[in-house]
């Protein structure tokens, strides 16, 4: 399963400035190990020391926000596209 | 300096080559990592918010309250308090704040409050509401960073005080909204004449938007105030809690009921009155903050009630719209704060909202929007409930006006229909 991810500015360092990378995997889990493979250091940045999403990153699968989903075991179909977003609010 | 990269990791955080009066640096509120003041709002190490650091050991307290007193009728009398430049007050920009502090005594007398109640009225600002306040203090950043476009994702408060903003500061504006706000409020961001984009979605999509815009070459060069400007944006809120301790007599309150959307704003007025504590202008004694949702996006009062220290996500369904963020990033530290000052997280039907919008229009003359609705609601419930005491000095807040959200008292409306004469008038029963 290949993926399209978006990657925020704060997070280009790890991608040499590349705004979107592709990555693979079934599950959100898998696409973030795949990424951590080419873009070593990046996984610790989206997740804390127990393995879980930081509580300020948001990552939507296509349009979805996993929290309203399965978190990192959110599938990640062929094509679809995930970005990952820091929290912000304040309307 | 209109650029959106991360700031640099350099320890030089006084390397700042923007004037911004006290303000020092950027500070992750998680992890303390700093770095120098950018346009930039997520710590690079763990995501979390970006807070302004300062400097204040330079001010003597006394000569501070003179110098705020003898200063202007809006929030630039606590200029040295805020990361603006010293001569702040000379730019343009709409100047807010310095709203009333209604003593709300026929409210009191309905709720059984003796110890005083009073209402911070918001809706006076230039745009009615307290949105004048955060954006003042972006402007100013966007100034300080060289951006020439004003942008934002609103609820509709927040878009027509960027509009009225941009359009007195000479900036460009364009402003994003949900699609279906109310009809009050798209007008009163419309107005101003900069660009207004509806976004098929709720505020938490039109949040993520703008959050992948600014990551965009589209996004480039644009101060997002609520974004990339957020850090400064967030301290205008600390001037709600400077102006009621001076209201009071430069007395902290014992009680502070604030609405909660993102939770940045209860969050600031909690750093505000910290500041005045540390700096000696008020006494340090104990004050409770109790937050105030609508039952319709409650993530953070289902959390506290839940004794969470997290907060779920909600899909907003609420009247209270300028409230309805269901991913409010604040809300783990509005959890703390409740909890650390013994206040409460609580919420309101919208029928409970109705009525207490009403209740203050009837008791007080005060046409608050549904926000307000929202706090003197839940002012009531807590009252009811005993997690307020009546017998302590009691602040609510109103963020804004009724007028932008007239639909919620829509069925309010006239008494009779009589002909032009005294017997027709008679026989309404009106006399």
């Amino acid at each position: 399963m290949s993926v399209n991810v978006r990657i925020p500015t704060i997070l280009r360092t790890y991608t040499g400035g590349r705004a979107e990378v592709s990555a693979e995997g079934a599950t959100l889990s898998e696409v973030i190990s795949d990424l951590e493979k080419n873009h070593t250091g990046i996984a610790a940045r989206v997740l804390d020391d127990q393995g879980r999403l930081r509580r300020f990153v948001n990552v939507y699968v296509n349009d979805d926000d996993v929290r309203f989903e399965q978190g990192l075991e959110t599938a990640t179909p062929d094509g679809a596209g995930v970005s990952i977003i820091p929290a912000v609010a304040g309307g | 300096m209109a650029v959106q990269t991360v700031a640099s990791t350099t320890d030089s955080a006084t390397a700042n080559a923007v004037d911004l009066g006290p303000a020092t640096a950027l500070s992750c509120r998680e992890c303390g990592h700093r770095v120098p003041l950018g346009p930039v709002f997520a710590c690079e190490e763990c995501f979390g918010p970006l807070e302004i650091a300062y400097d204040f050991s330079a001010h003597d307290t006394e000569e501070l309250r003179k110098r705020i007193e003898a200063g202007p009728a809006n929030i630039w009398r606590y200029a040295p308090l805020l990361p603006v430049p010293a001569d702040v007050a000379a730019k343009p920009n709409l100047n807010p704040g310095w709203t009333k502090l209604v003593q709300a005594d026929n409210l009191a007398r309905e709720l059984g409050v003796t110890g005083g109640l009073y209402v911070k009225d918001d809706s006076g600002n230039p745009t009615h509401s307290f949105k004048d306040r955060v954006v003042a203090q972006a402007l100013e950043a966007a100034r300080a960073f060289g951006f020439t476009t004003l942008s934002c994702s609103s609820t509709g408060n927040l878009a027509g005080a960027v509009g009225a903003a941009a359009a007195r500061a000479g900036f460009r504006s364009c402003v994003f909204i949900p699609h279906d706000l109310e009809q009050g409020k798209v007008v009163m961001a419309a107005v101003y004449g900069g660009e207004l984009v509806g976004i098929e979605g709720n505020y938490d999509d039109v949040n993520r938007f703008c959050s992948e815009l600014i990551g965009d070459p589209a996004g480039e060069g644009w101060g997002f105030v609520n974004v990339n400007l957020r850090p400064y944006y967030a301290e205008g809120s600390k001037t709600l809690a400077y102006e009621i301790c001076e209201q009071l007599g430069w007395r902290l309150p014992d009680q502070l009921v604030v609405p909660i959307a993102s939770g940045s704003q209860l969050t600031k007025i909690d750093k505000g009155l910290q500041e005045l504590i540390r700096l000696g202008l008020v006494e340090d004694r104990p004050y409770k903050i109790f937050g105030a949702q609508a039952e319709g996006c409650s993530p953070v009062s289902t959390a506290y009630k839940a004794g969470h220290d997290v907060v779920r996500p909600q899909k907003p369904d609420t009247i209270a719209k300028s409230l309805a963020i269901g991913n409010p990033a604040d809300g783990p530290y509005v959890l703390d704060i409740a909890r650390r000052t013994g206040g409460a997280v609580e919420d309101v039907t919208d029928e409970q909202i109705v009525d207490a919008i009403k209740l203050l229009a009837r008791t007080e003359g005060i046409f608050a929007e549904t926000a307000g609705g929202v706090t003197v609601g839940v002012t009531k419930k807590l009252l009811e409930s005993g997690a307020l005491d009546p017998s302590l000095t009691t602040v609510v807040l109103n963020t804004g006006d009724g007028l932008k959200t007239l639909d919620a008292v829509a069925g309010t409306g006239l008494t009779a229909t009589i002909r032009p004469s005294l017997e027709s008038f008679r026989e309404a029963g009106l006399v």
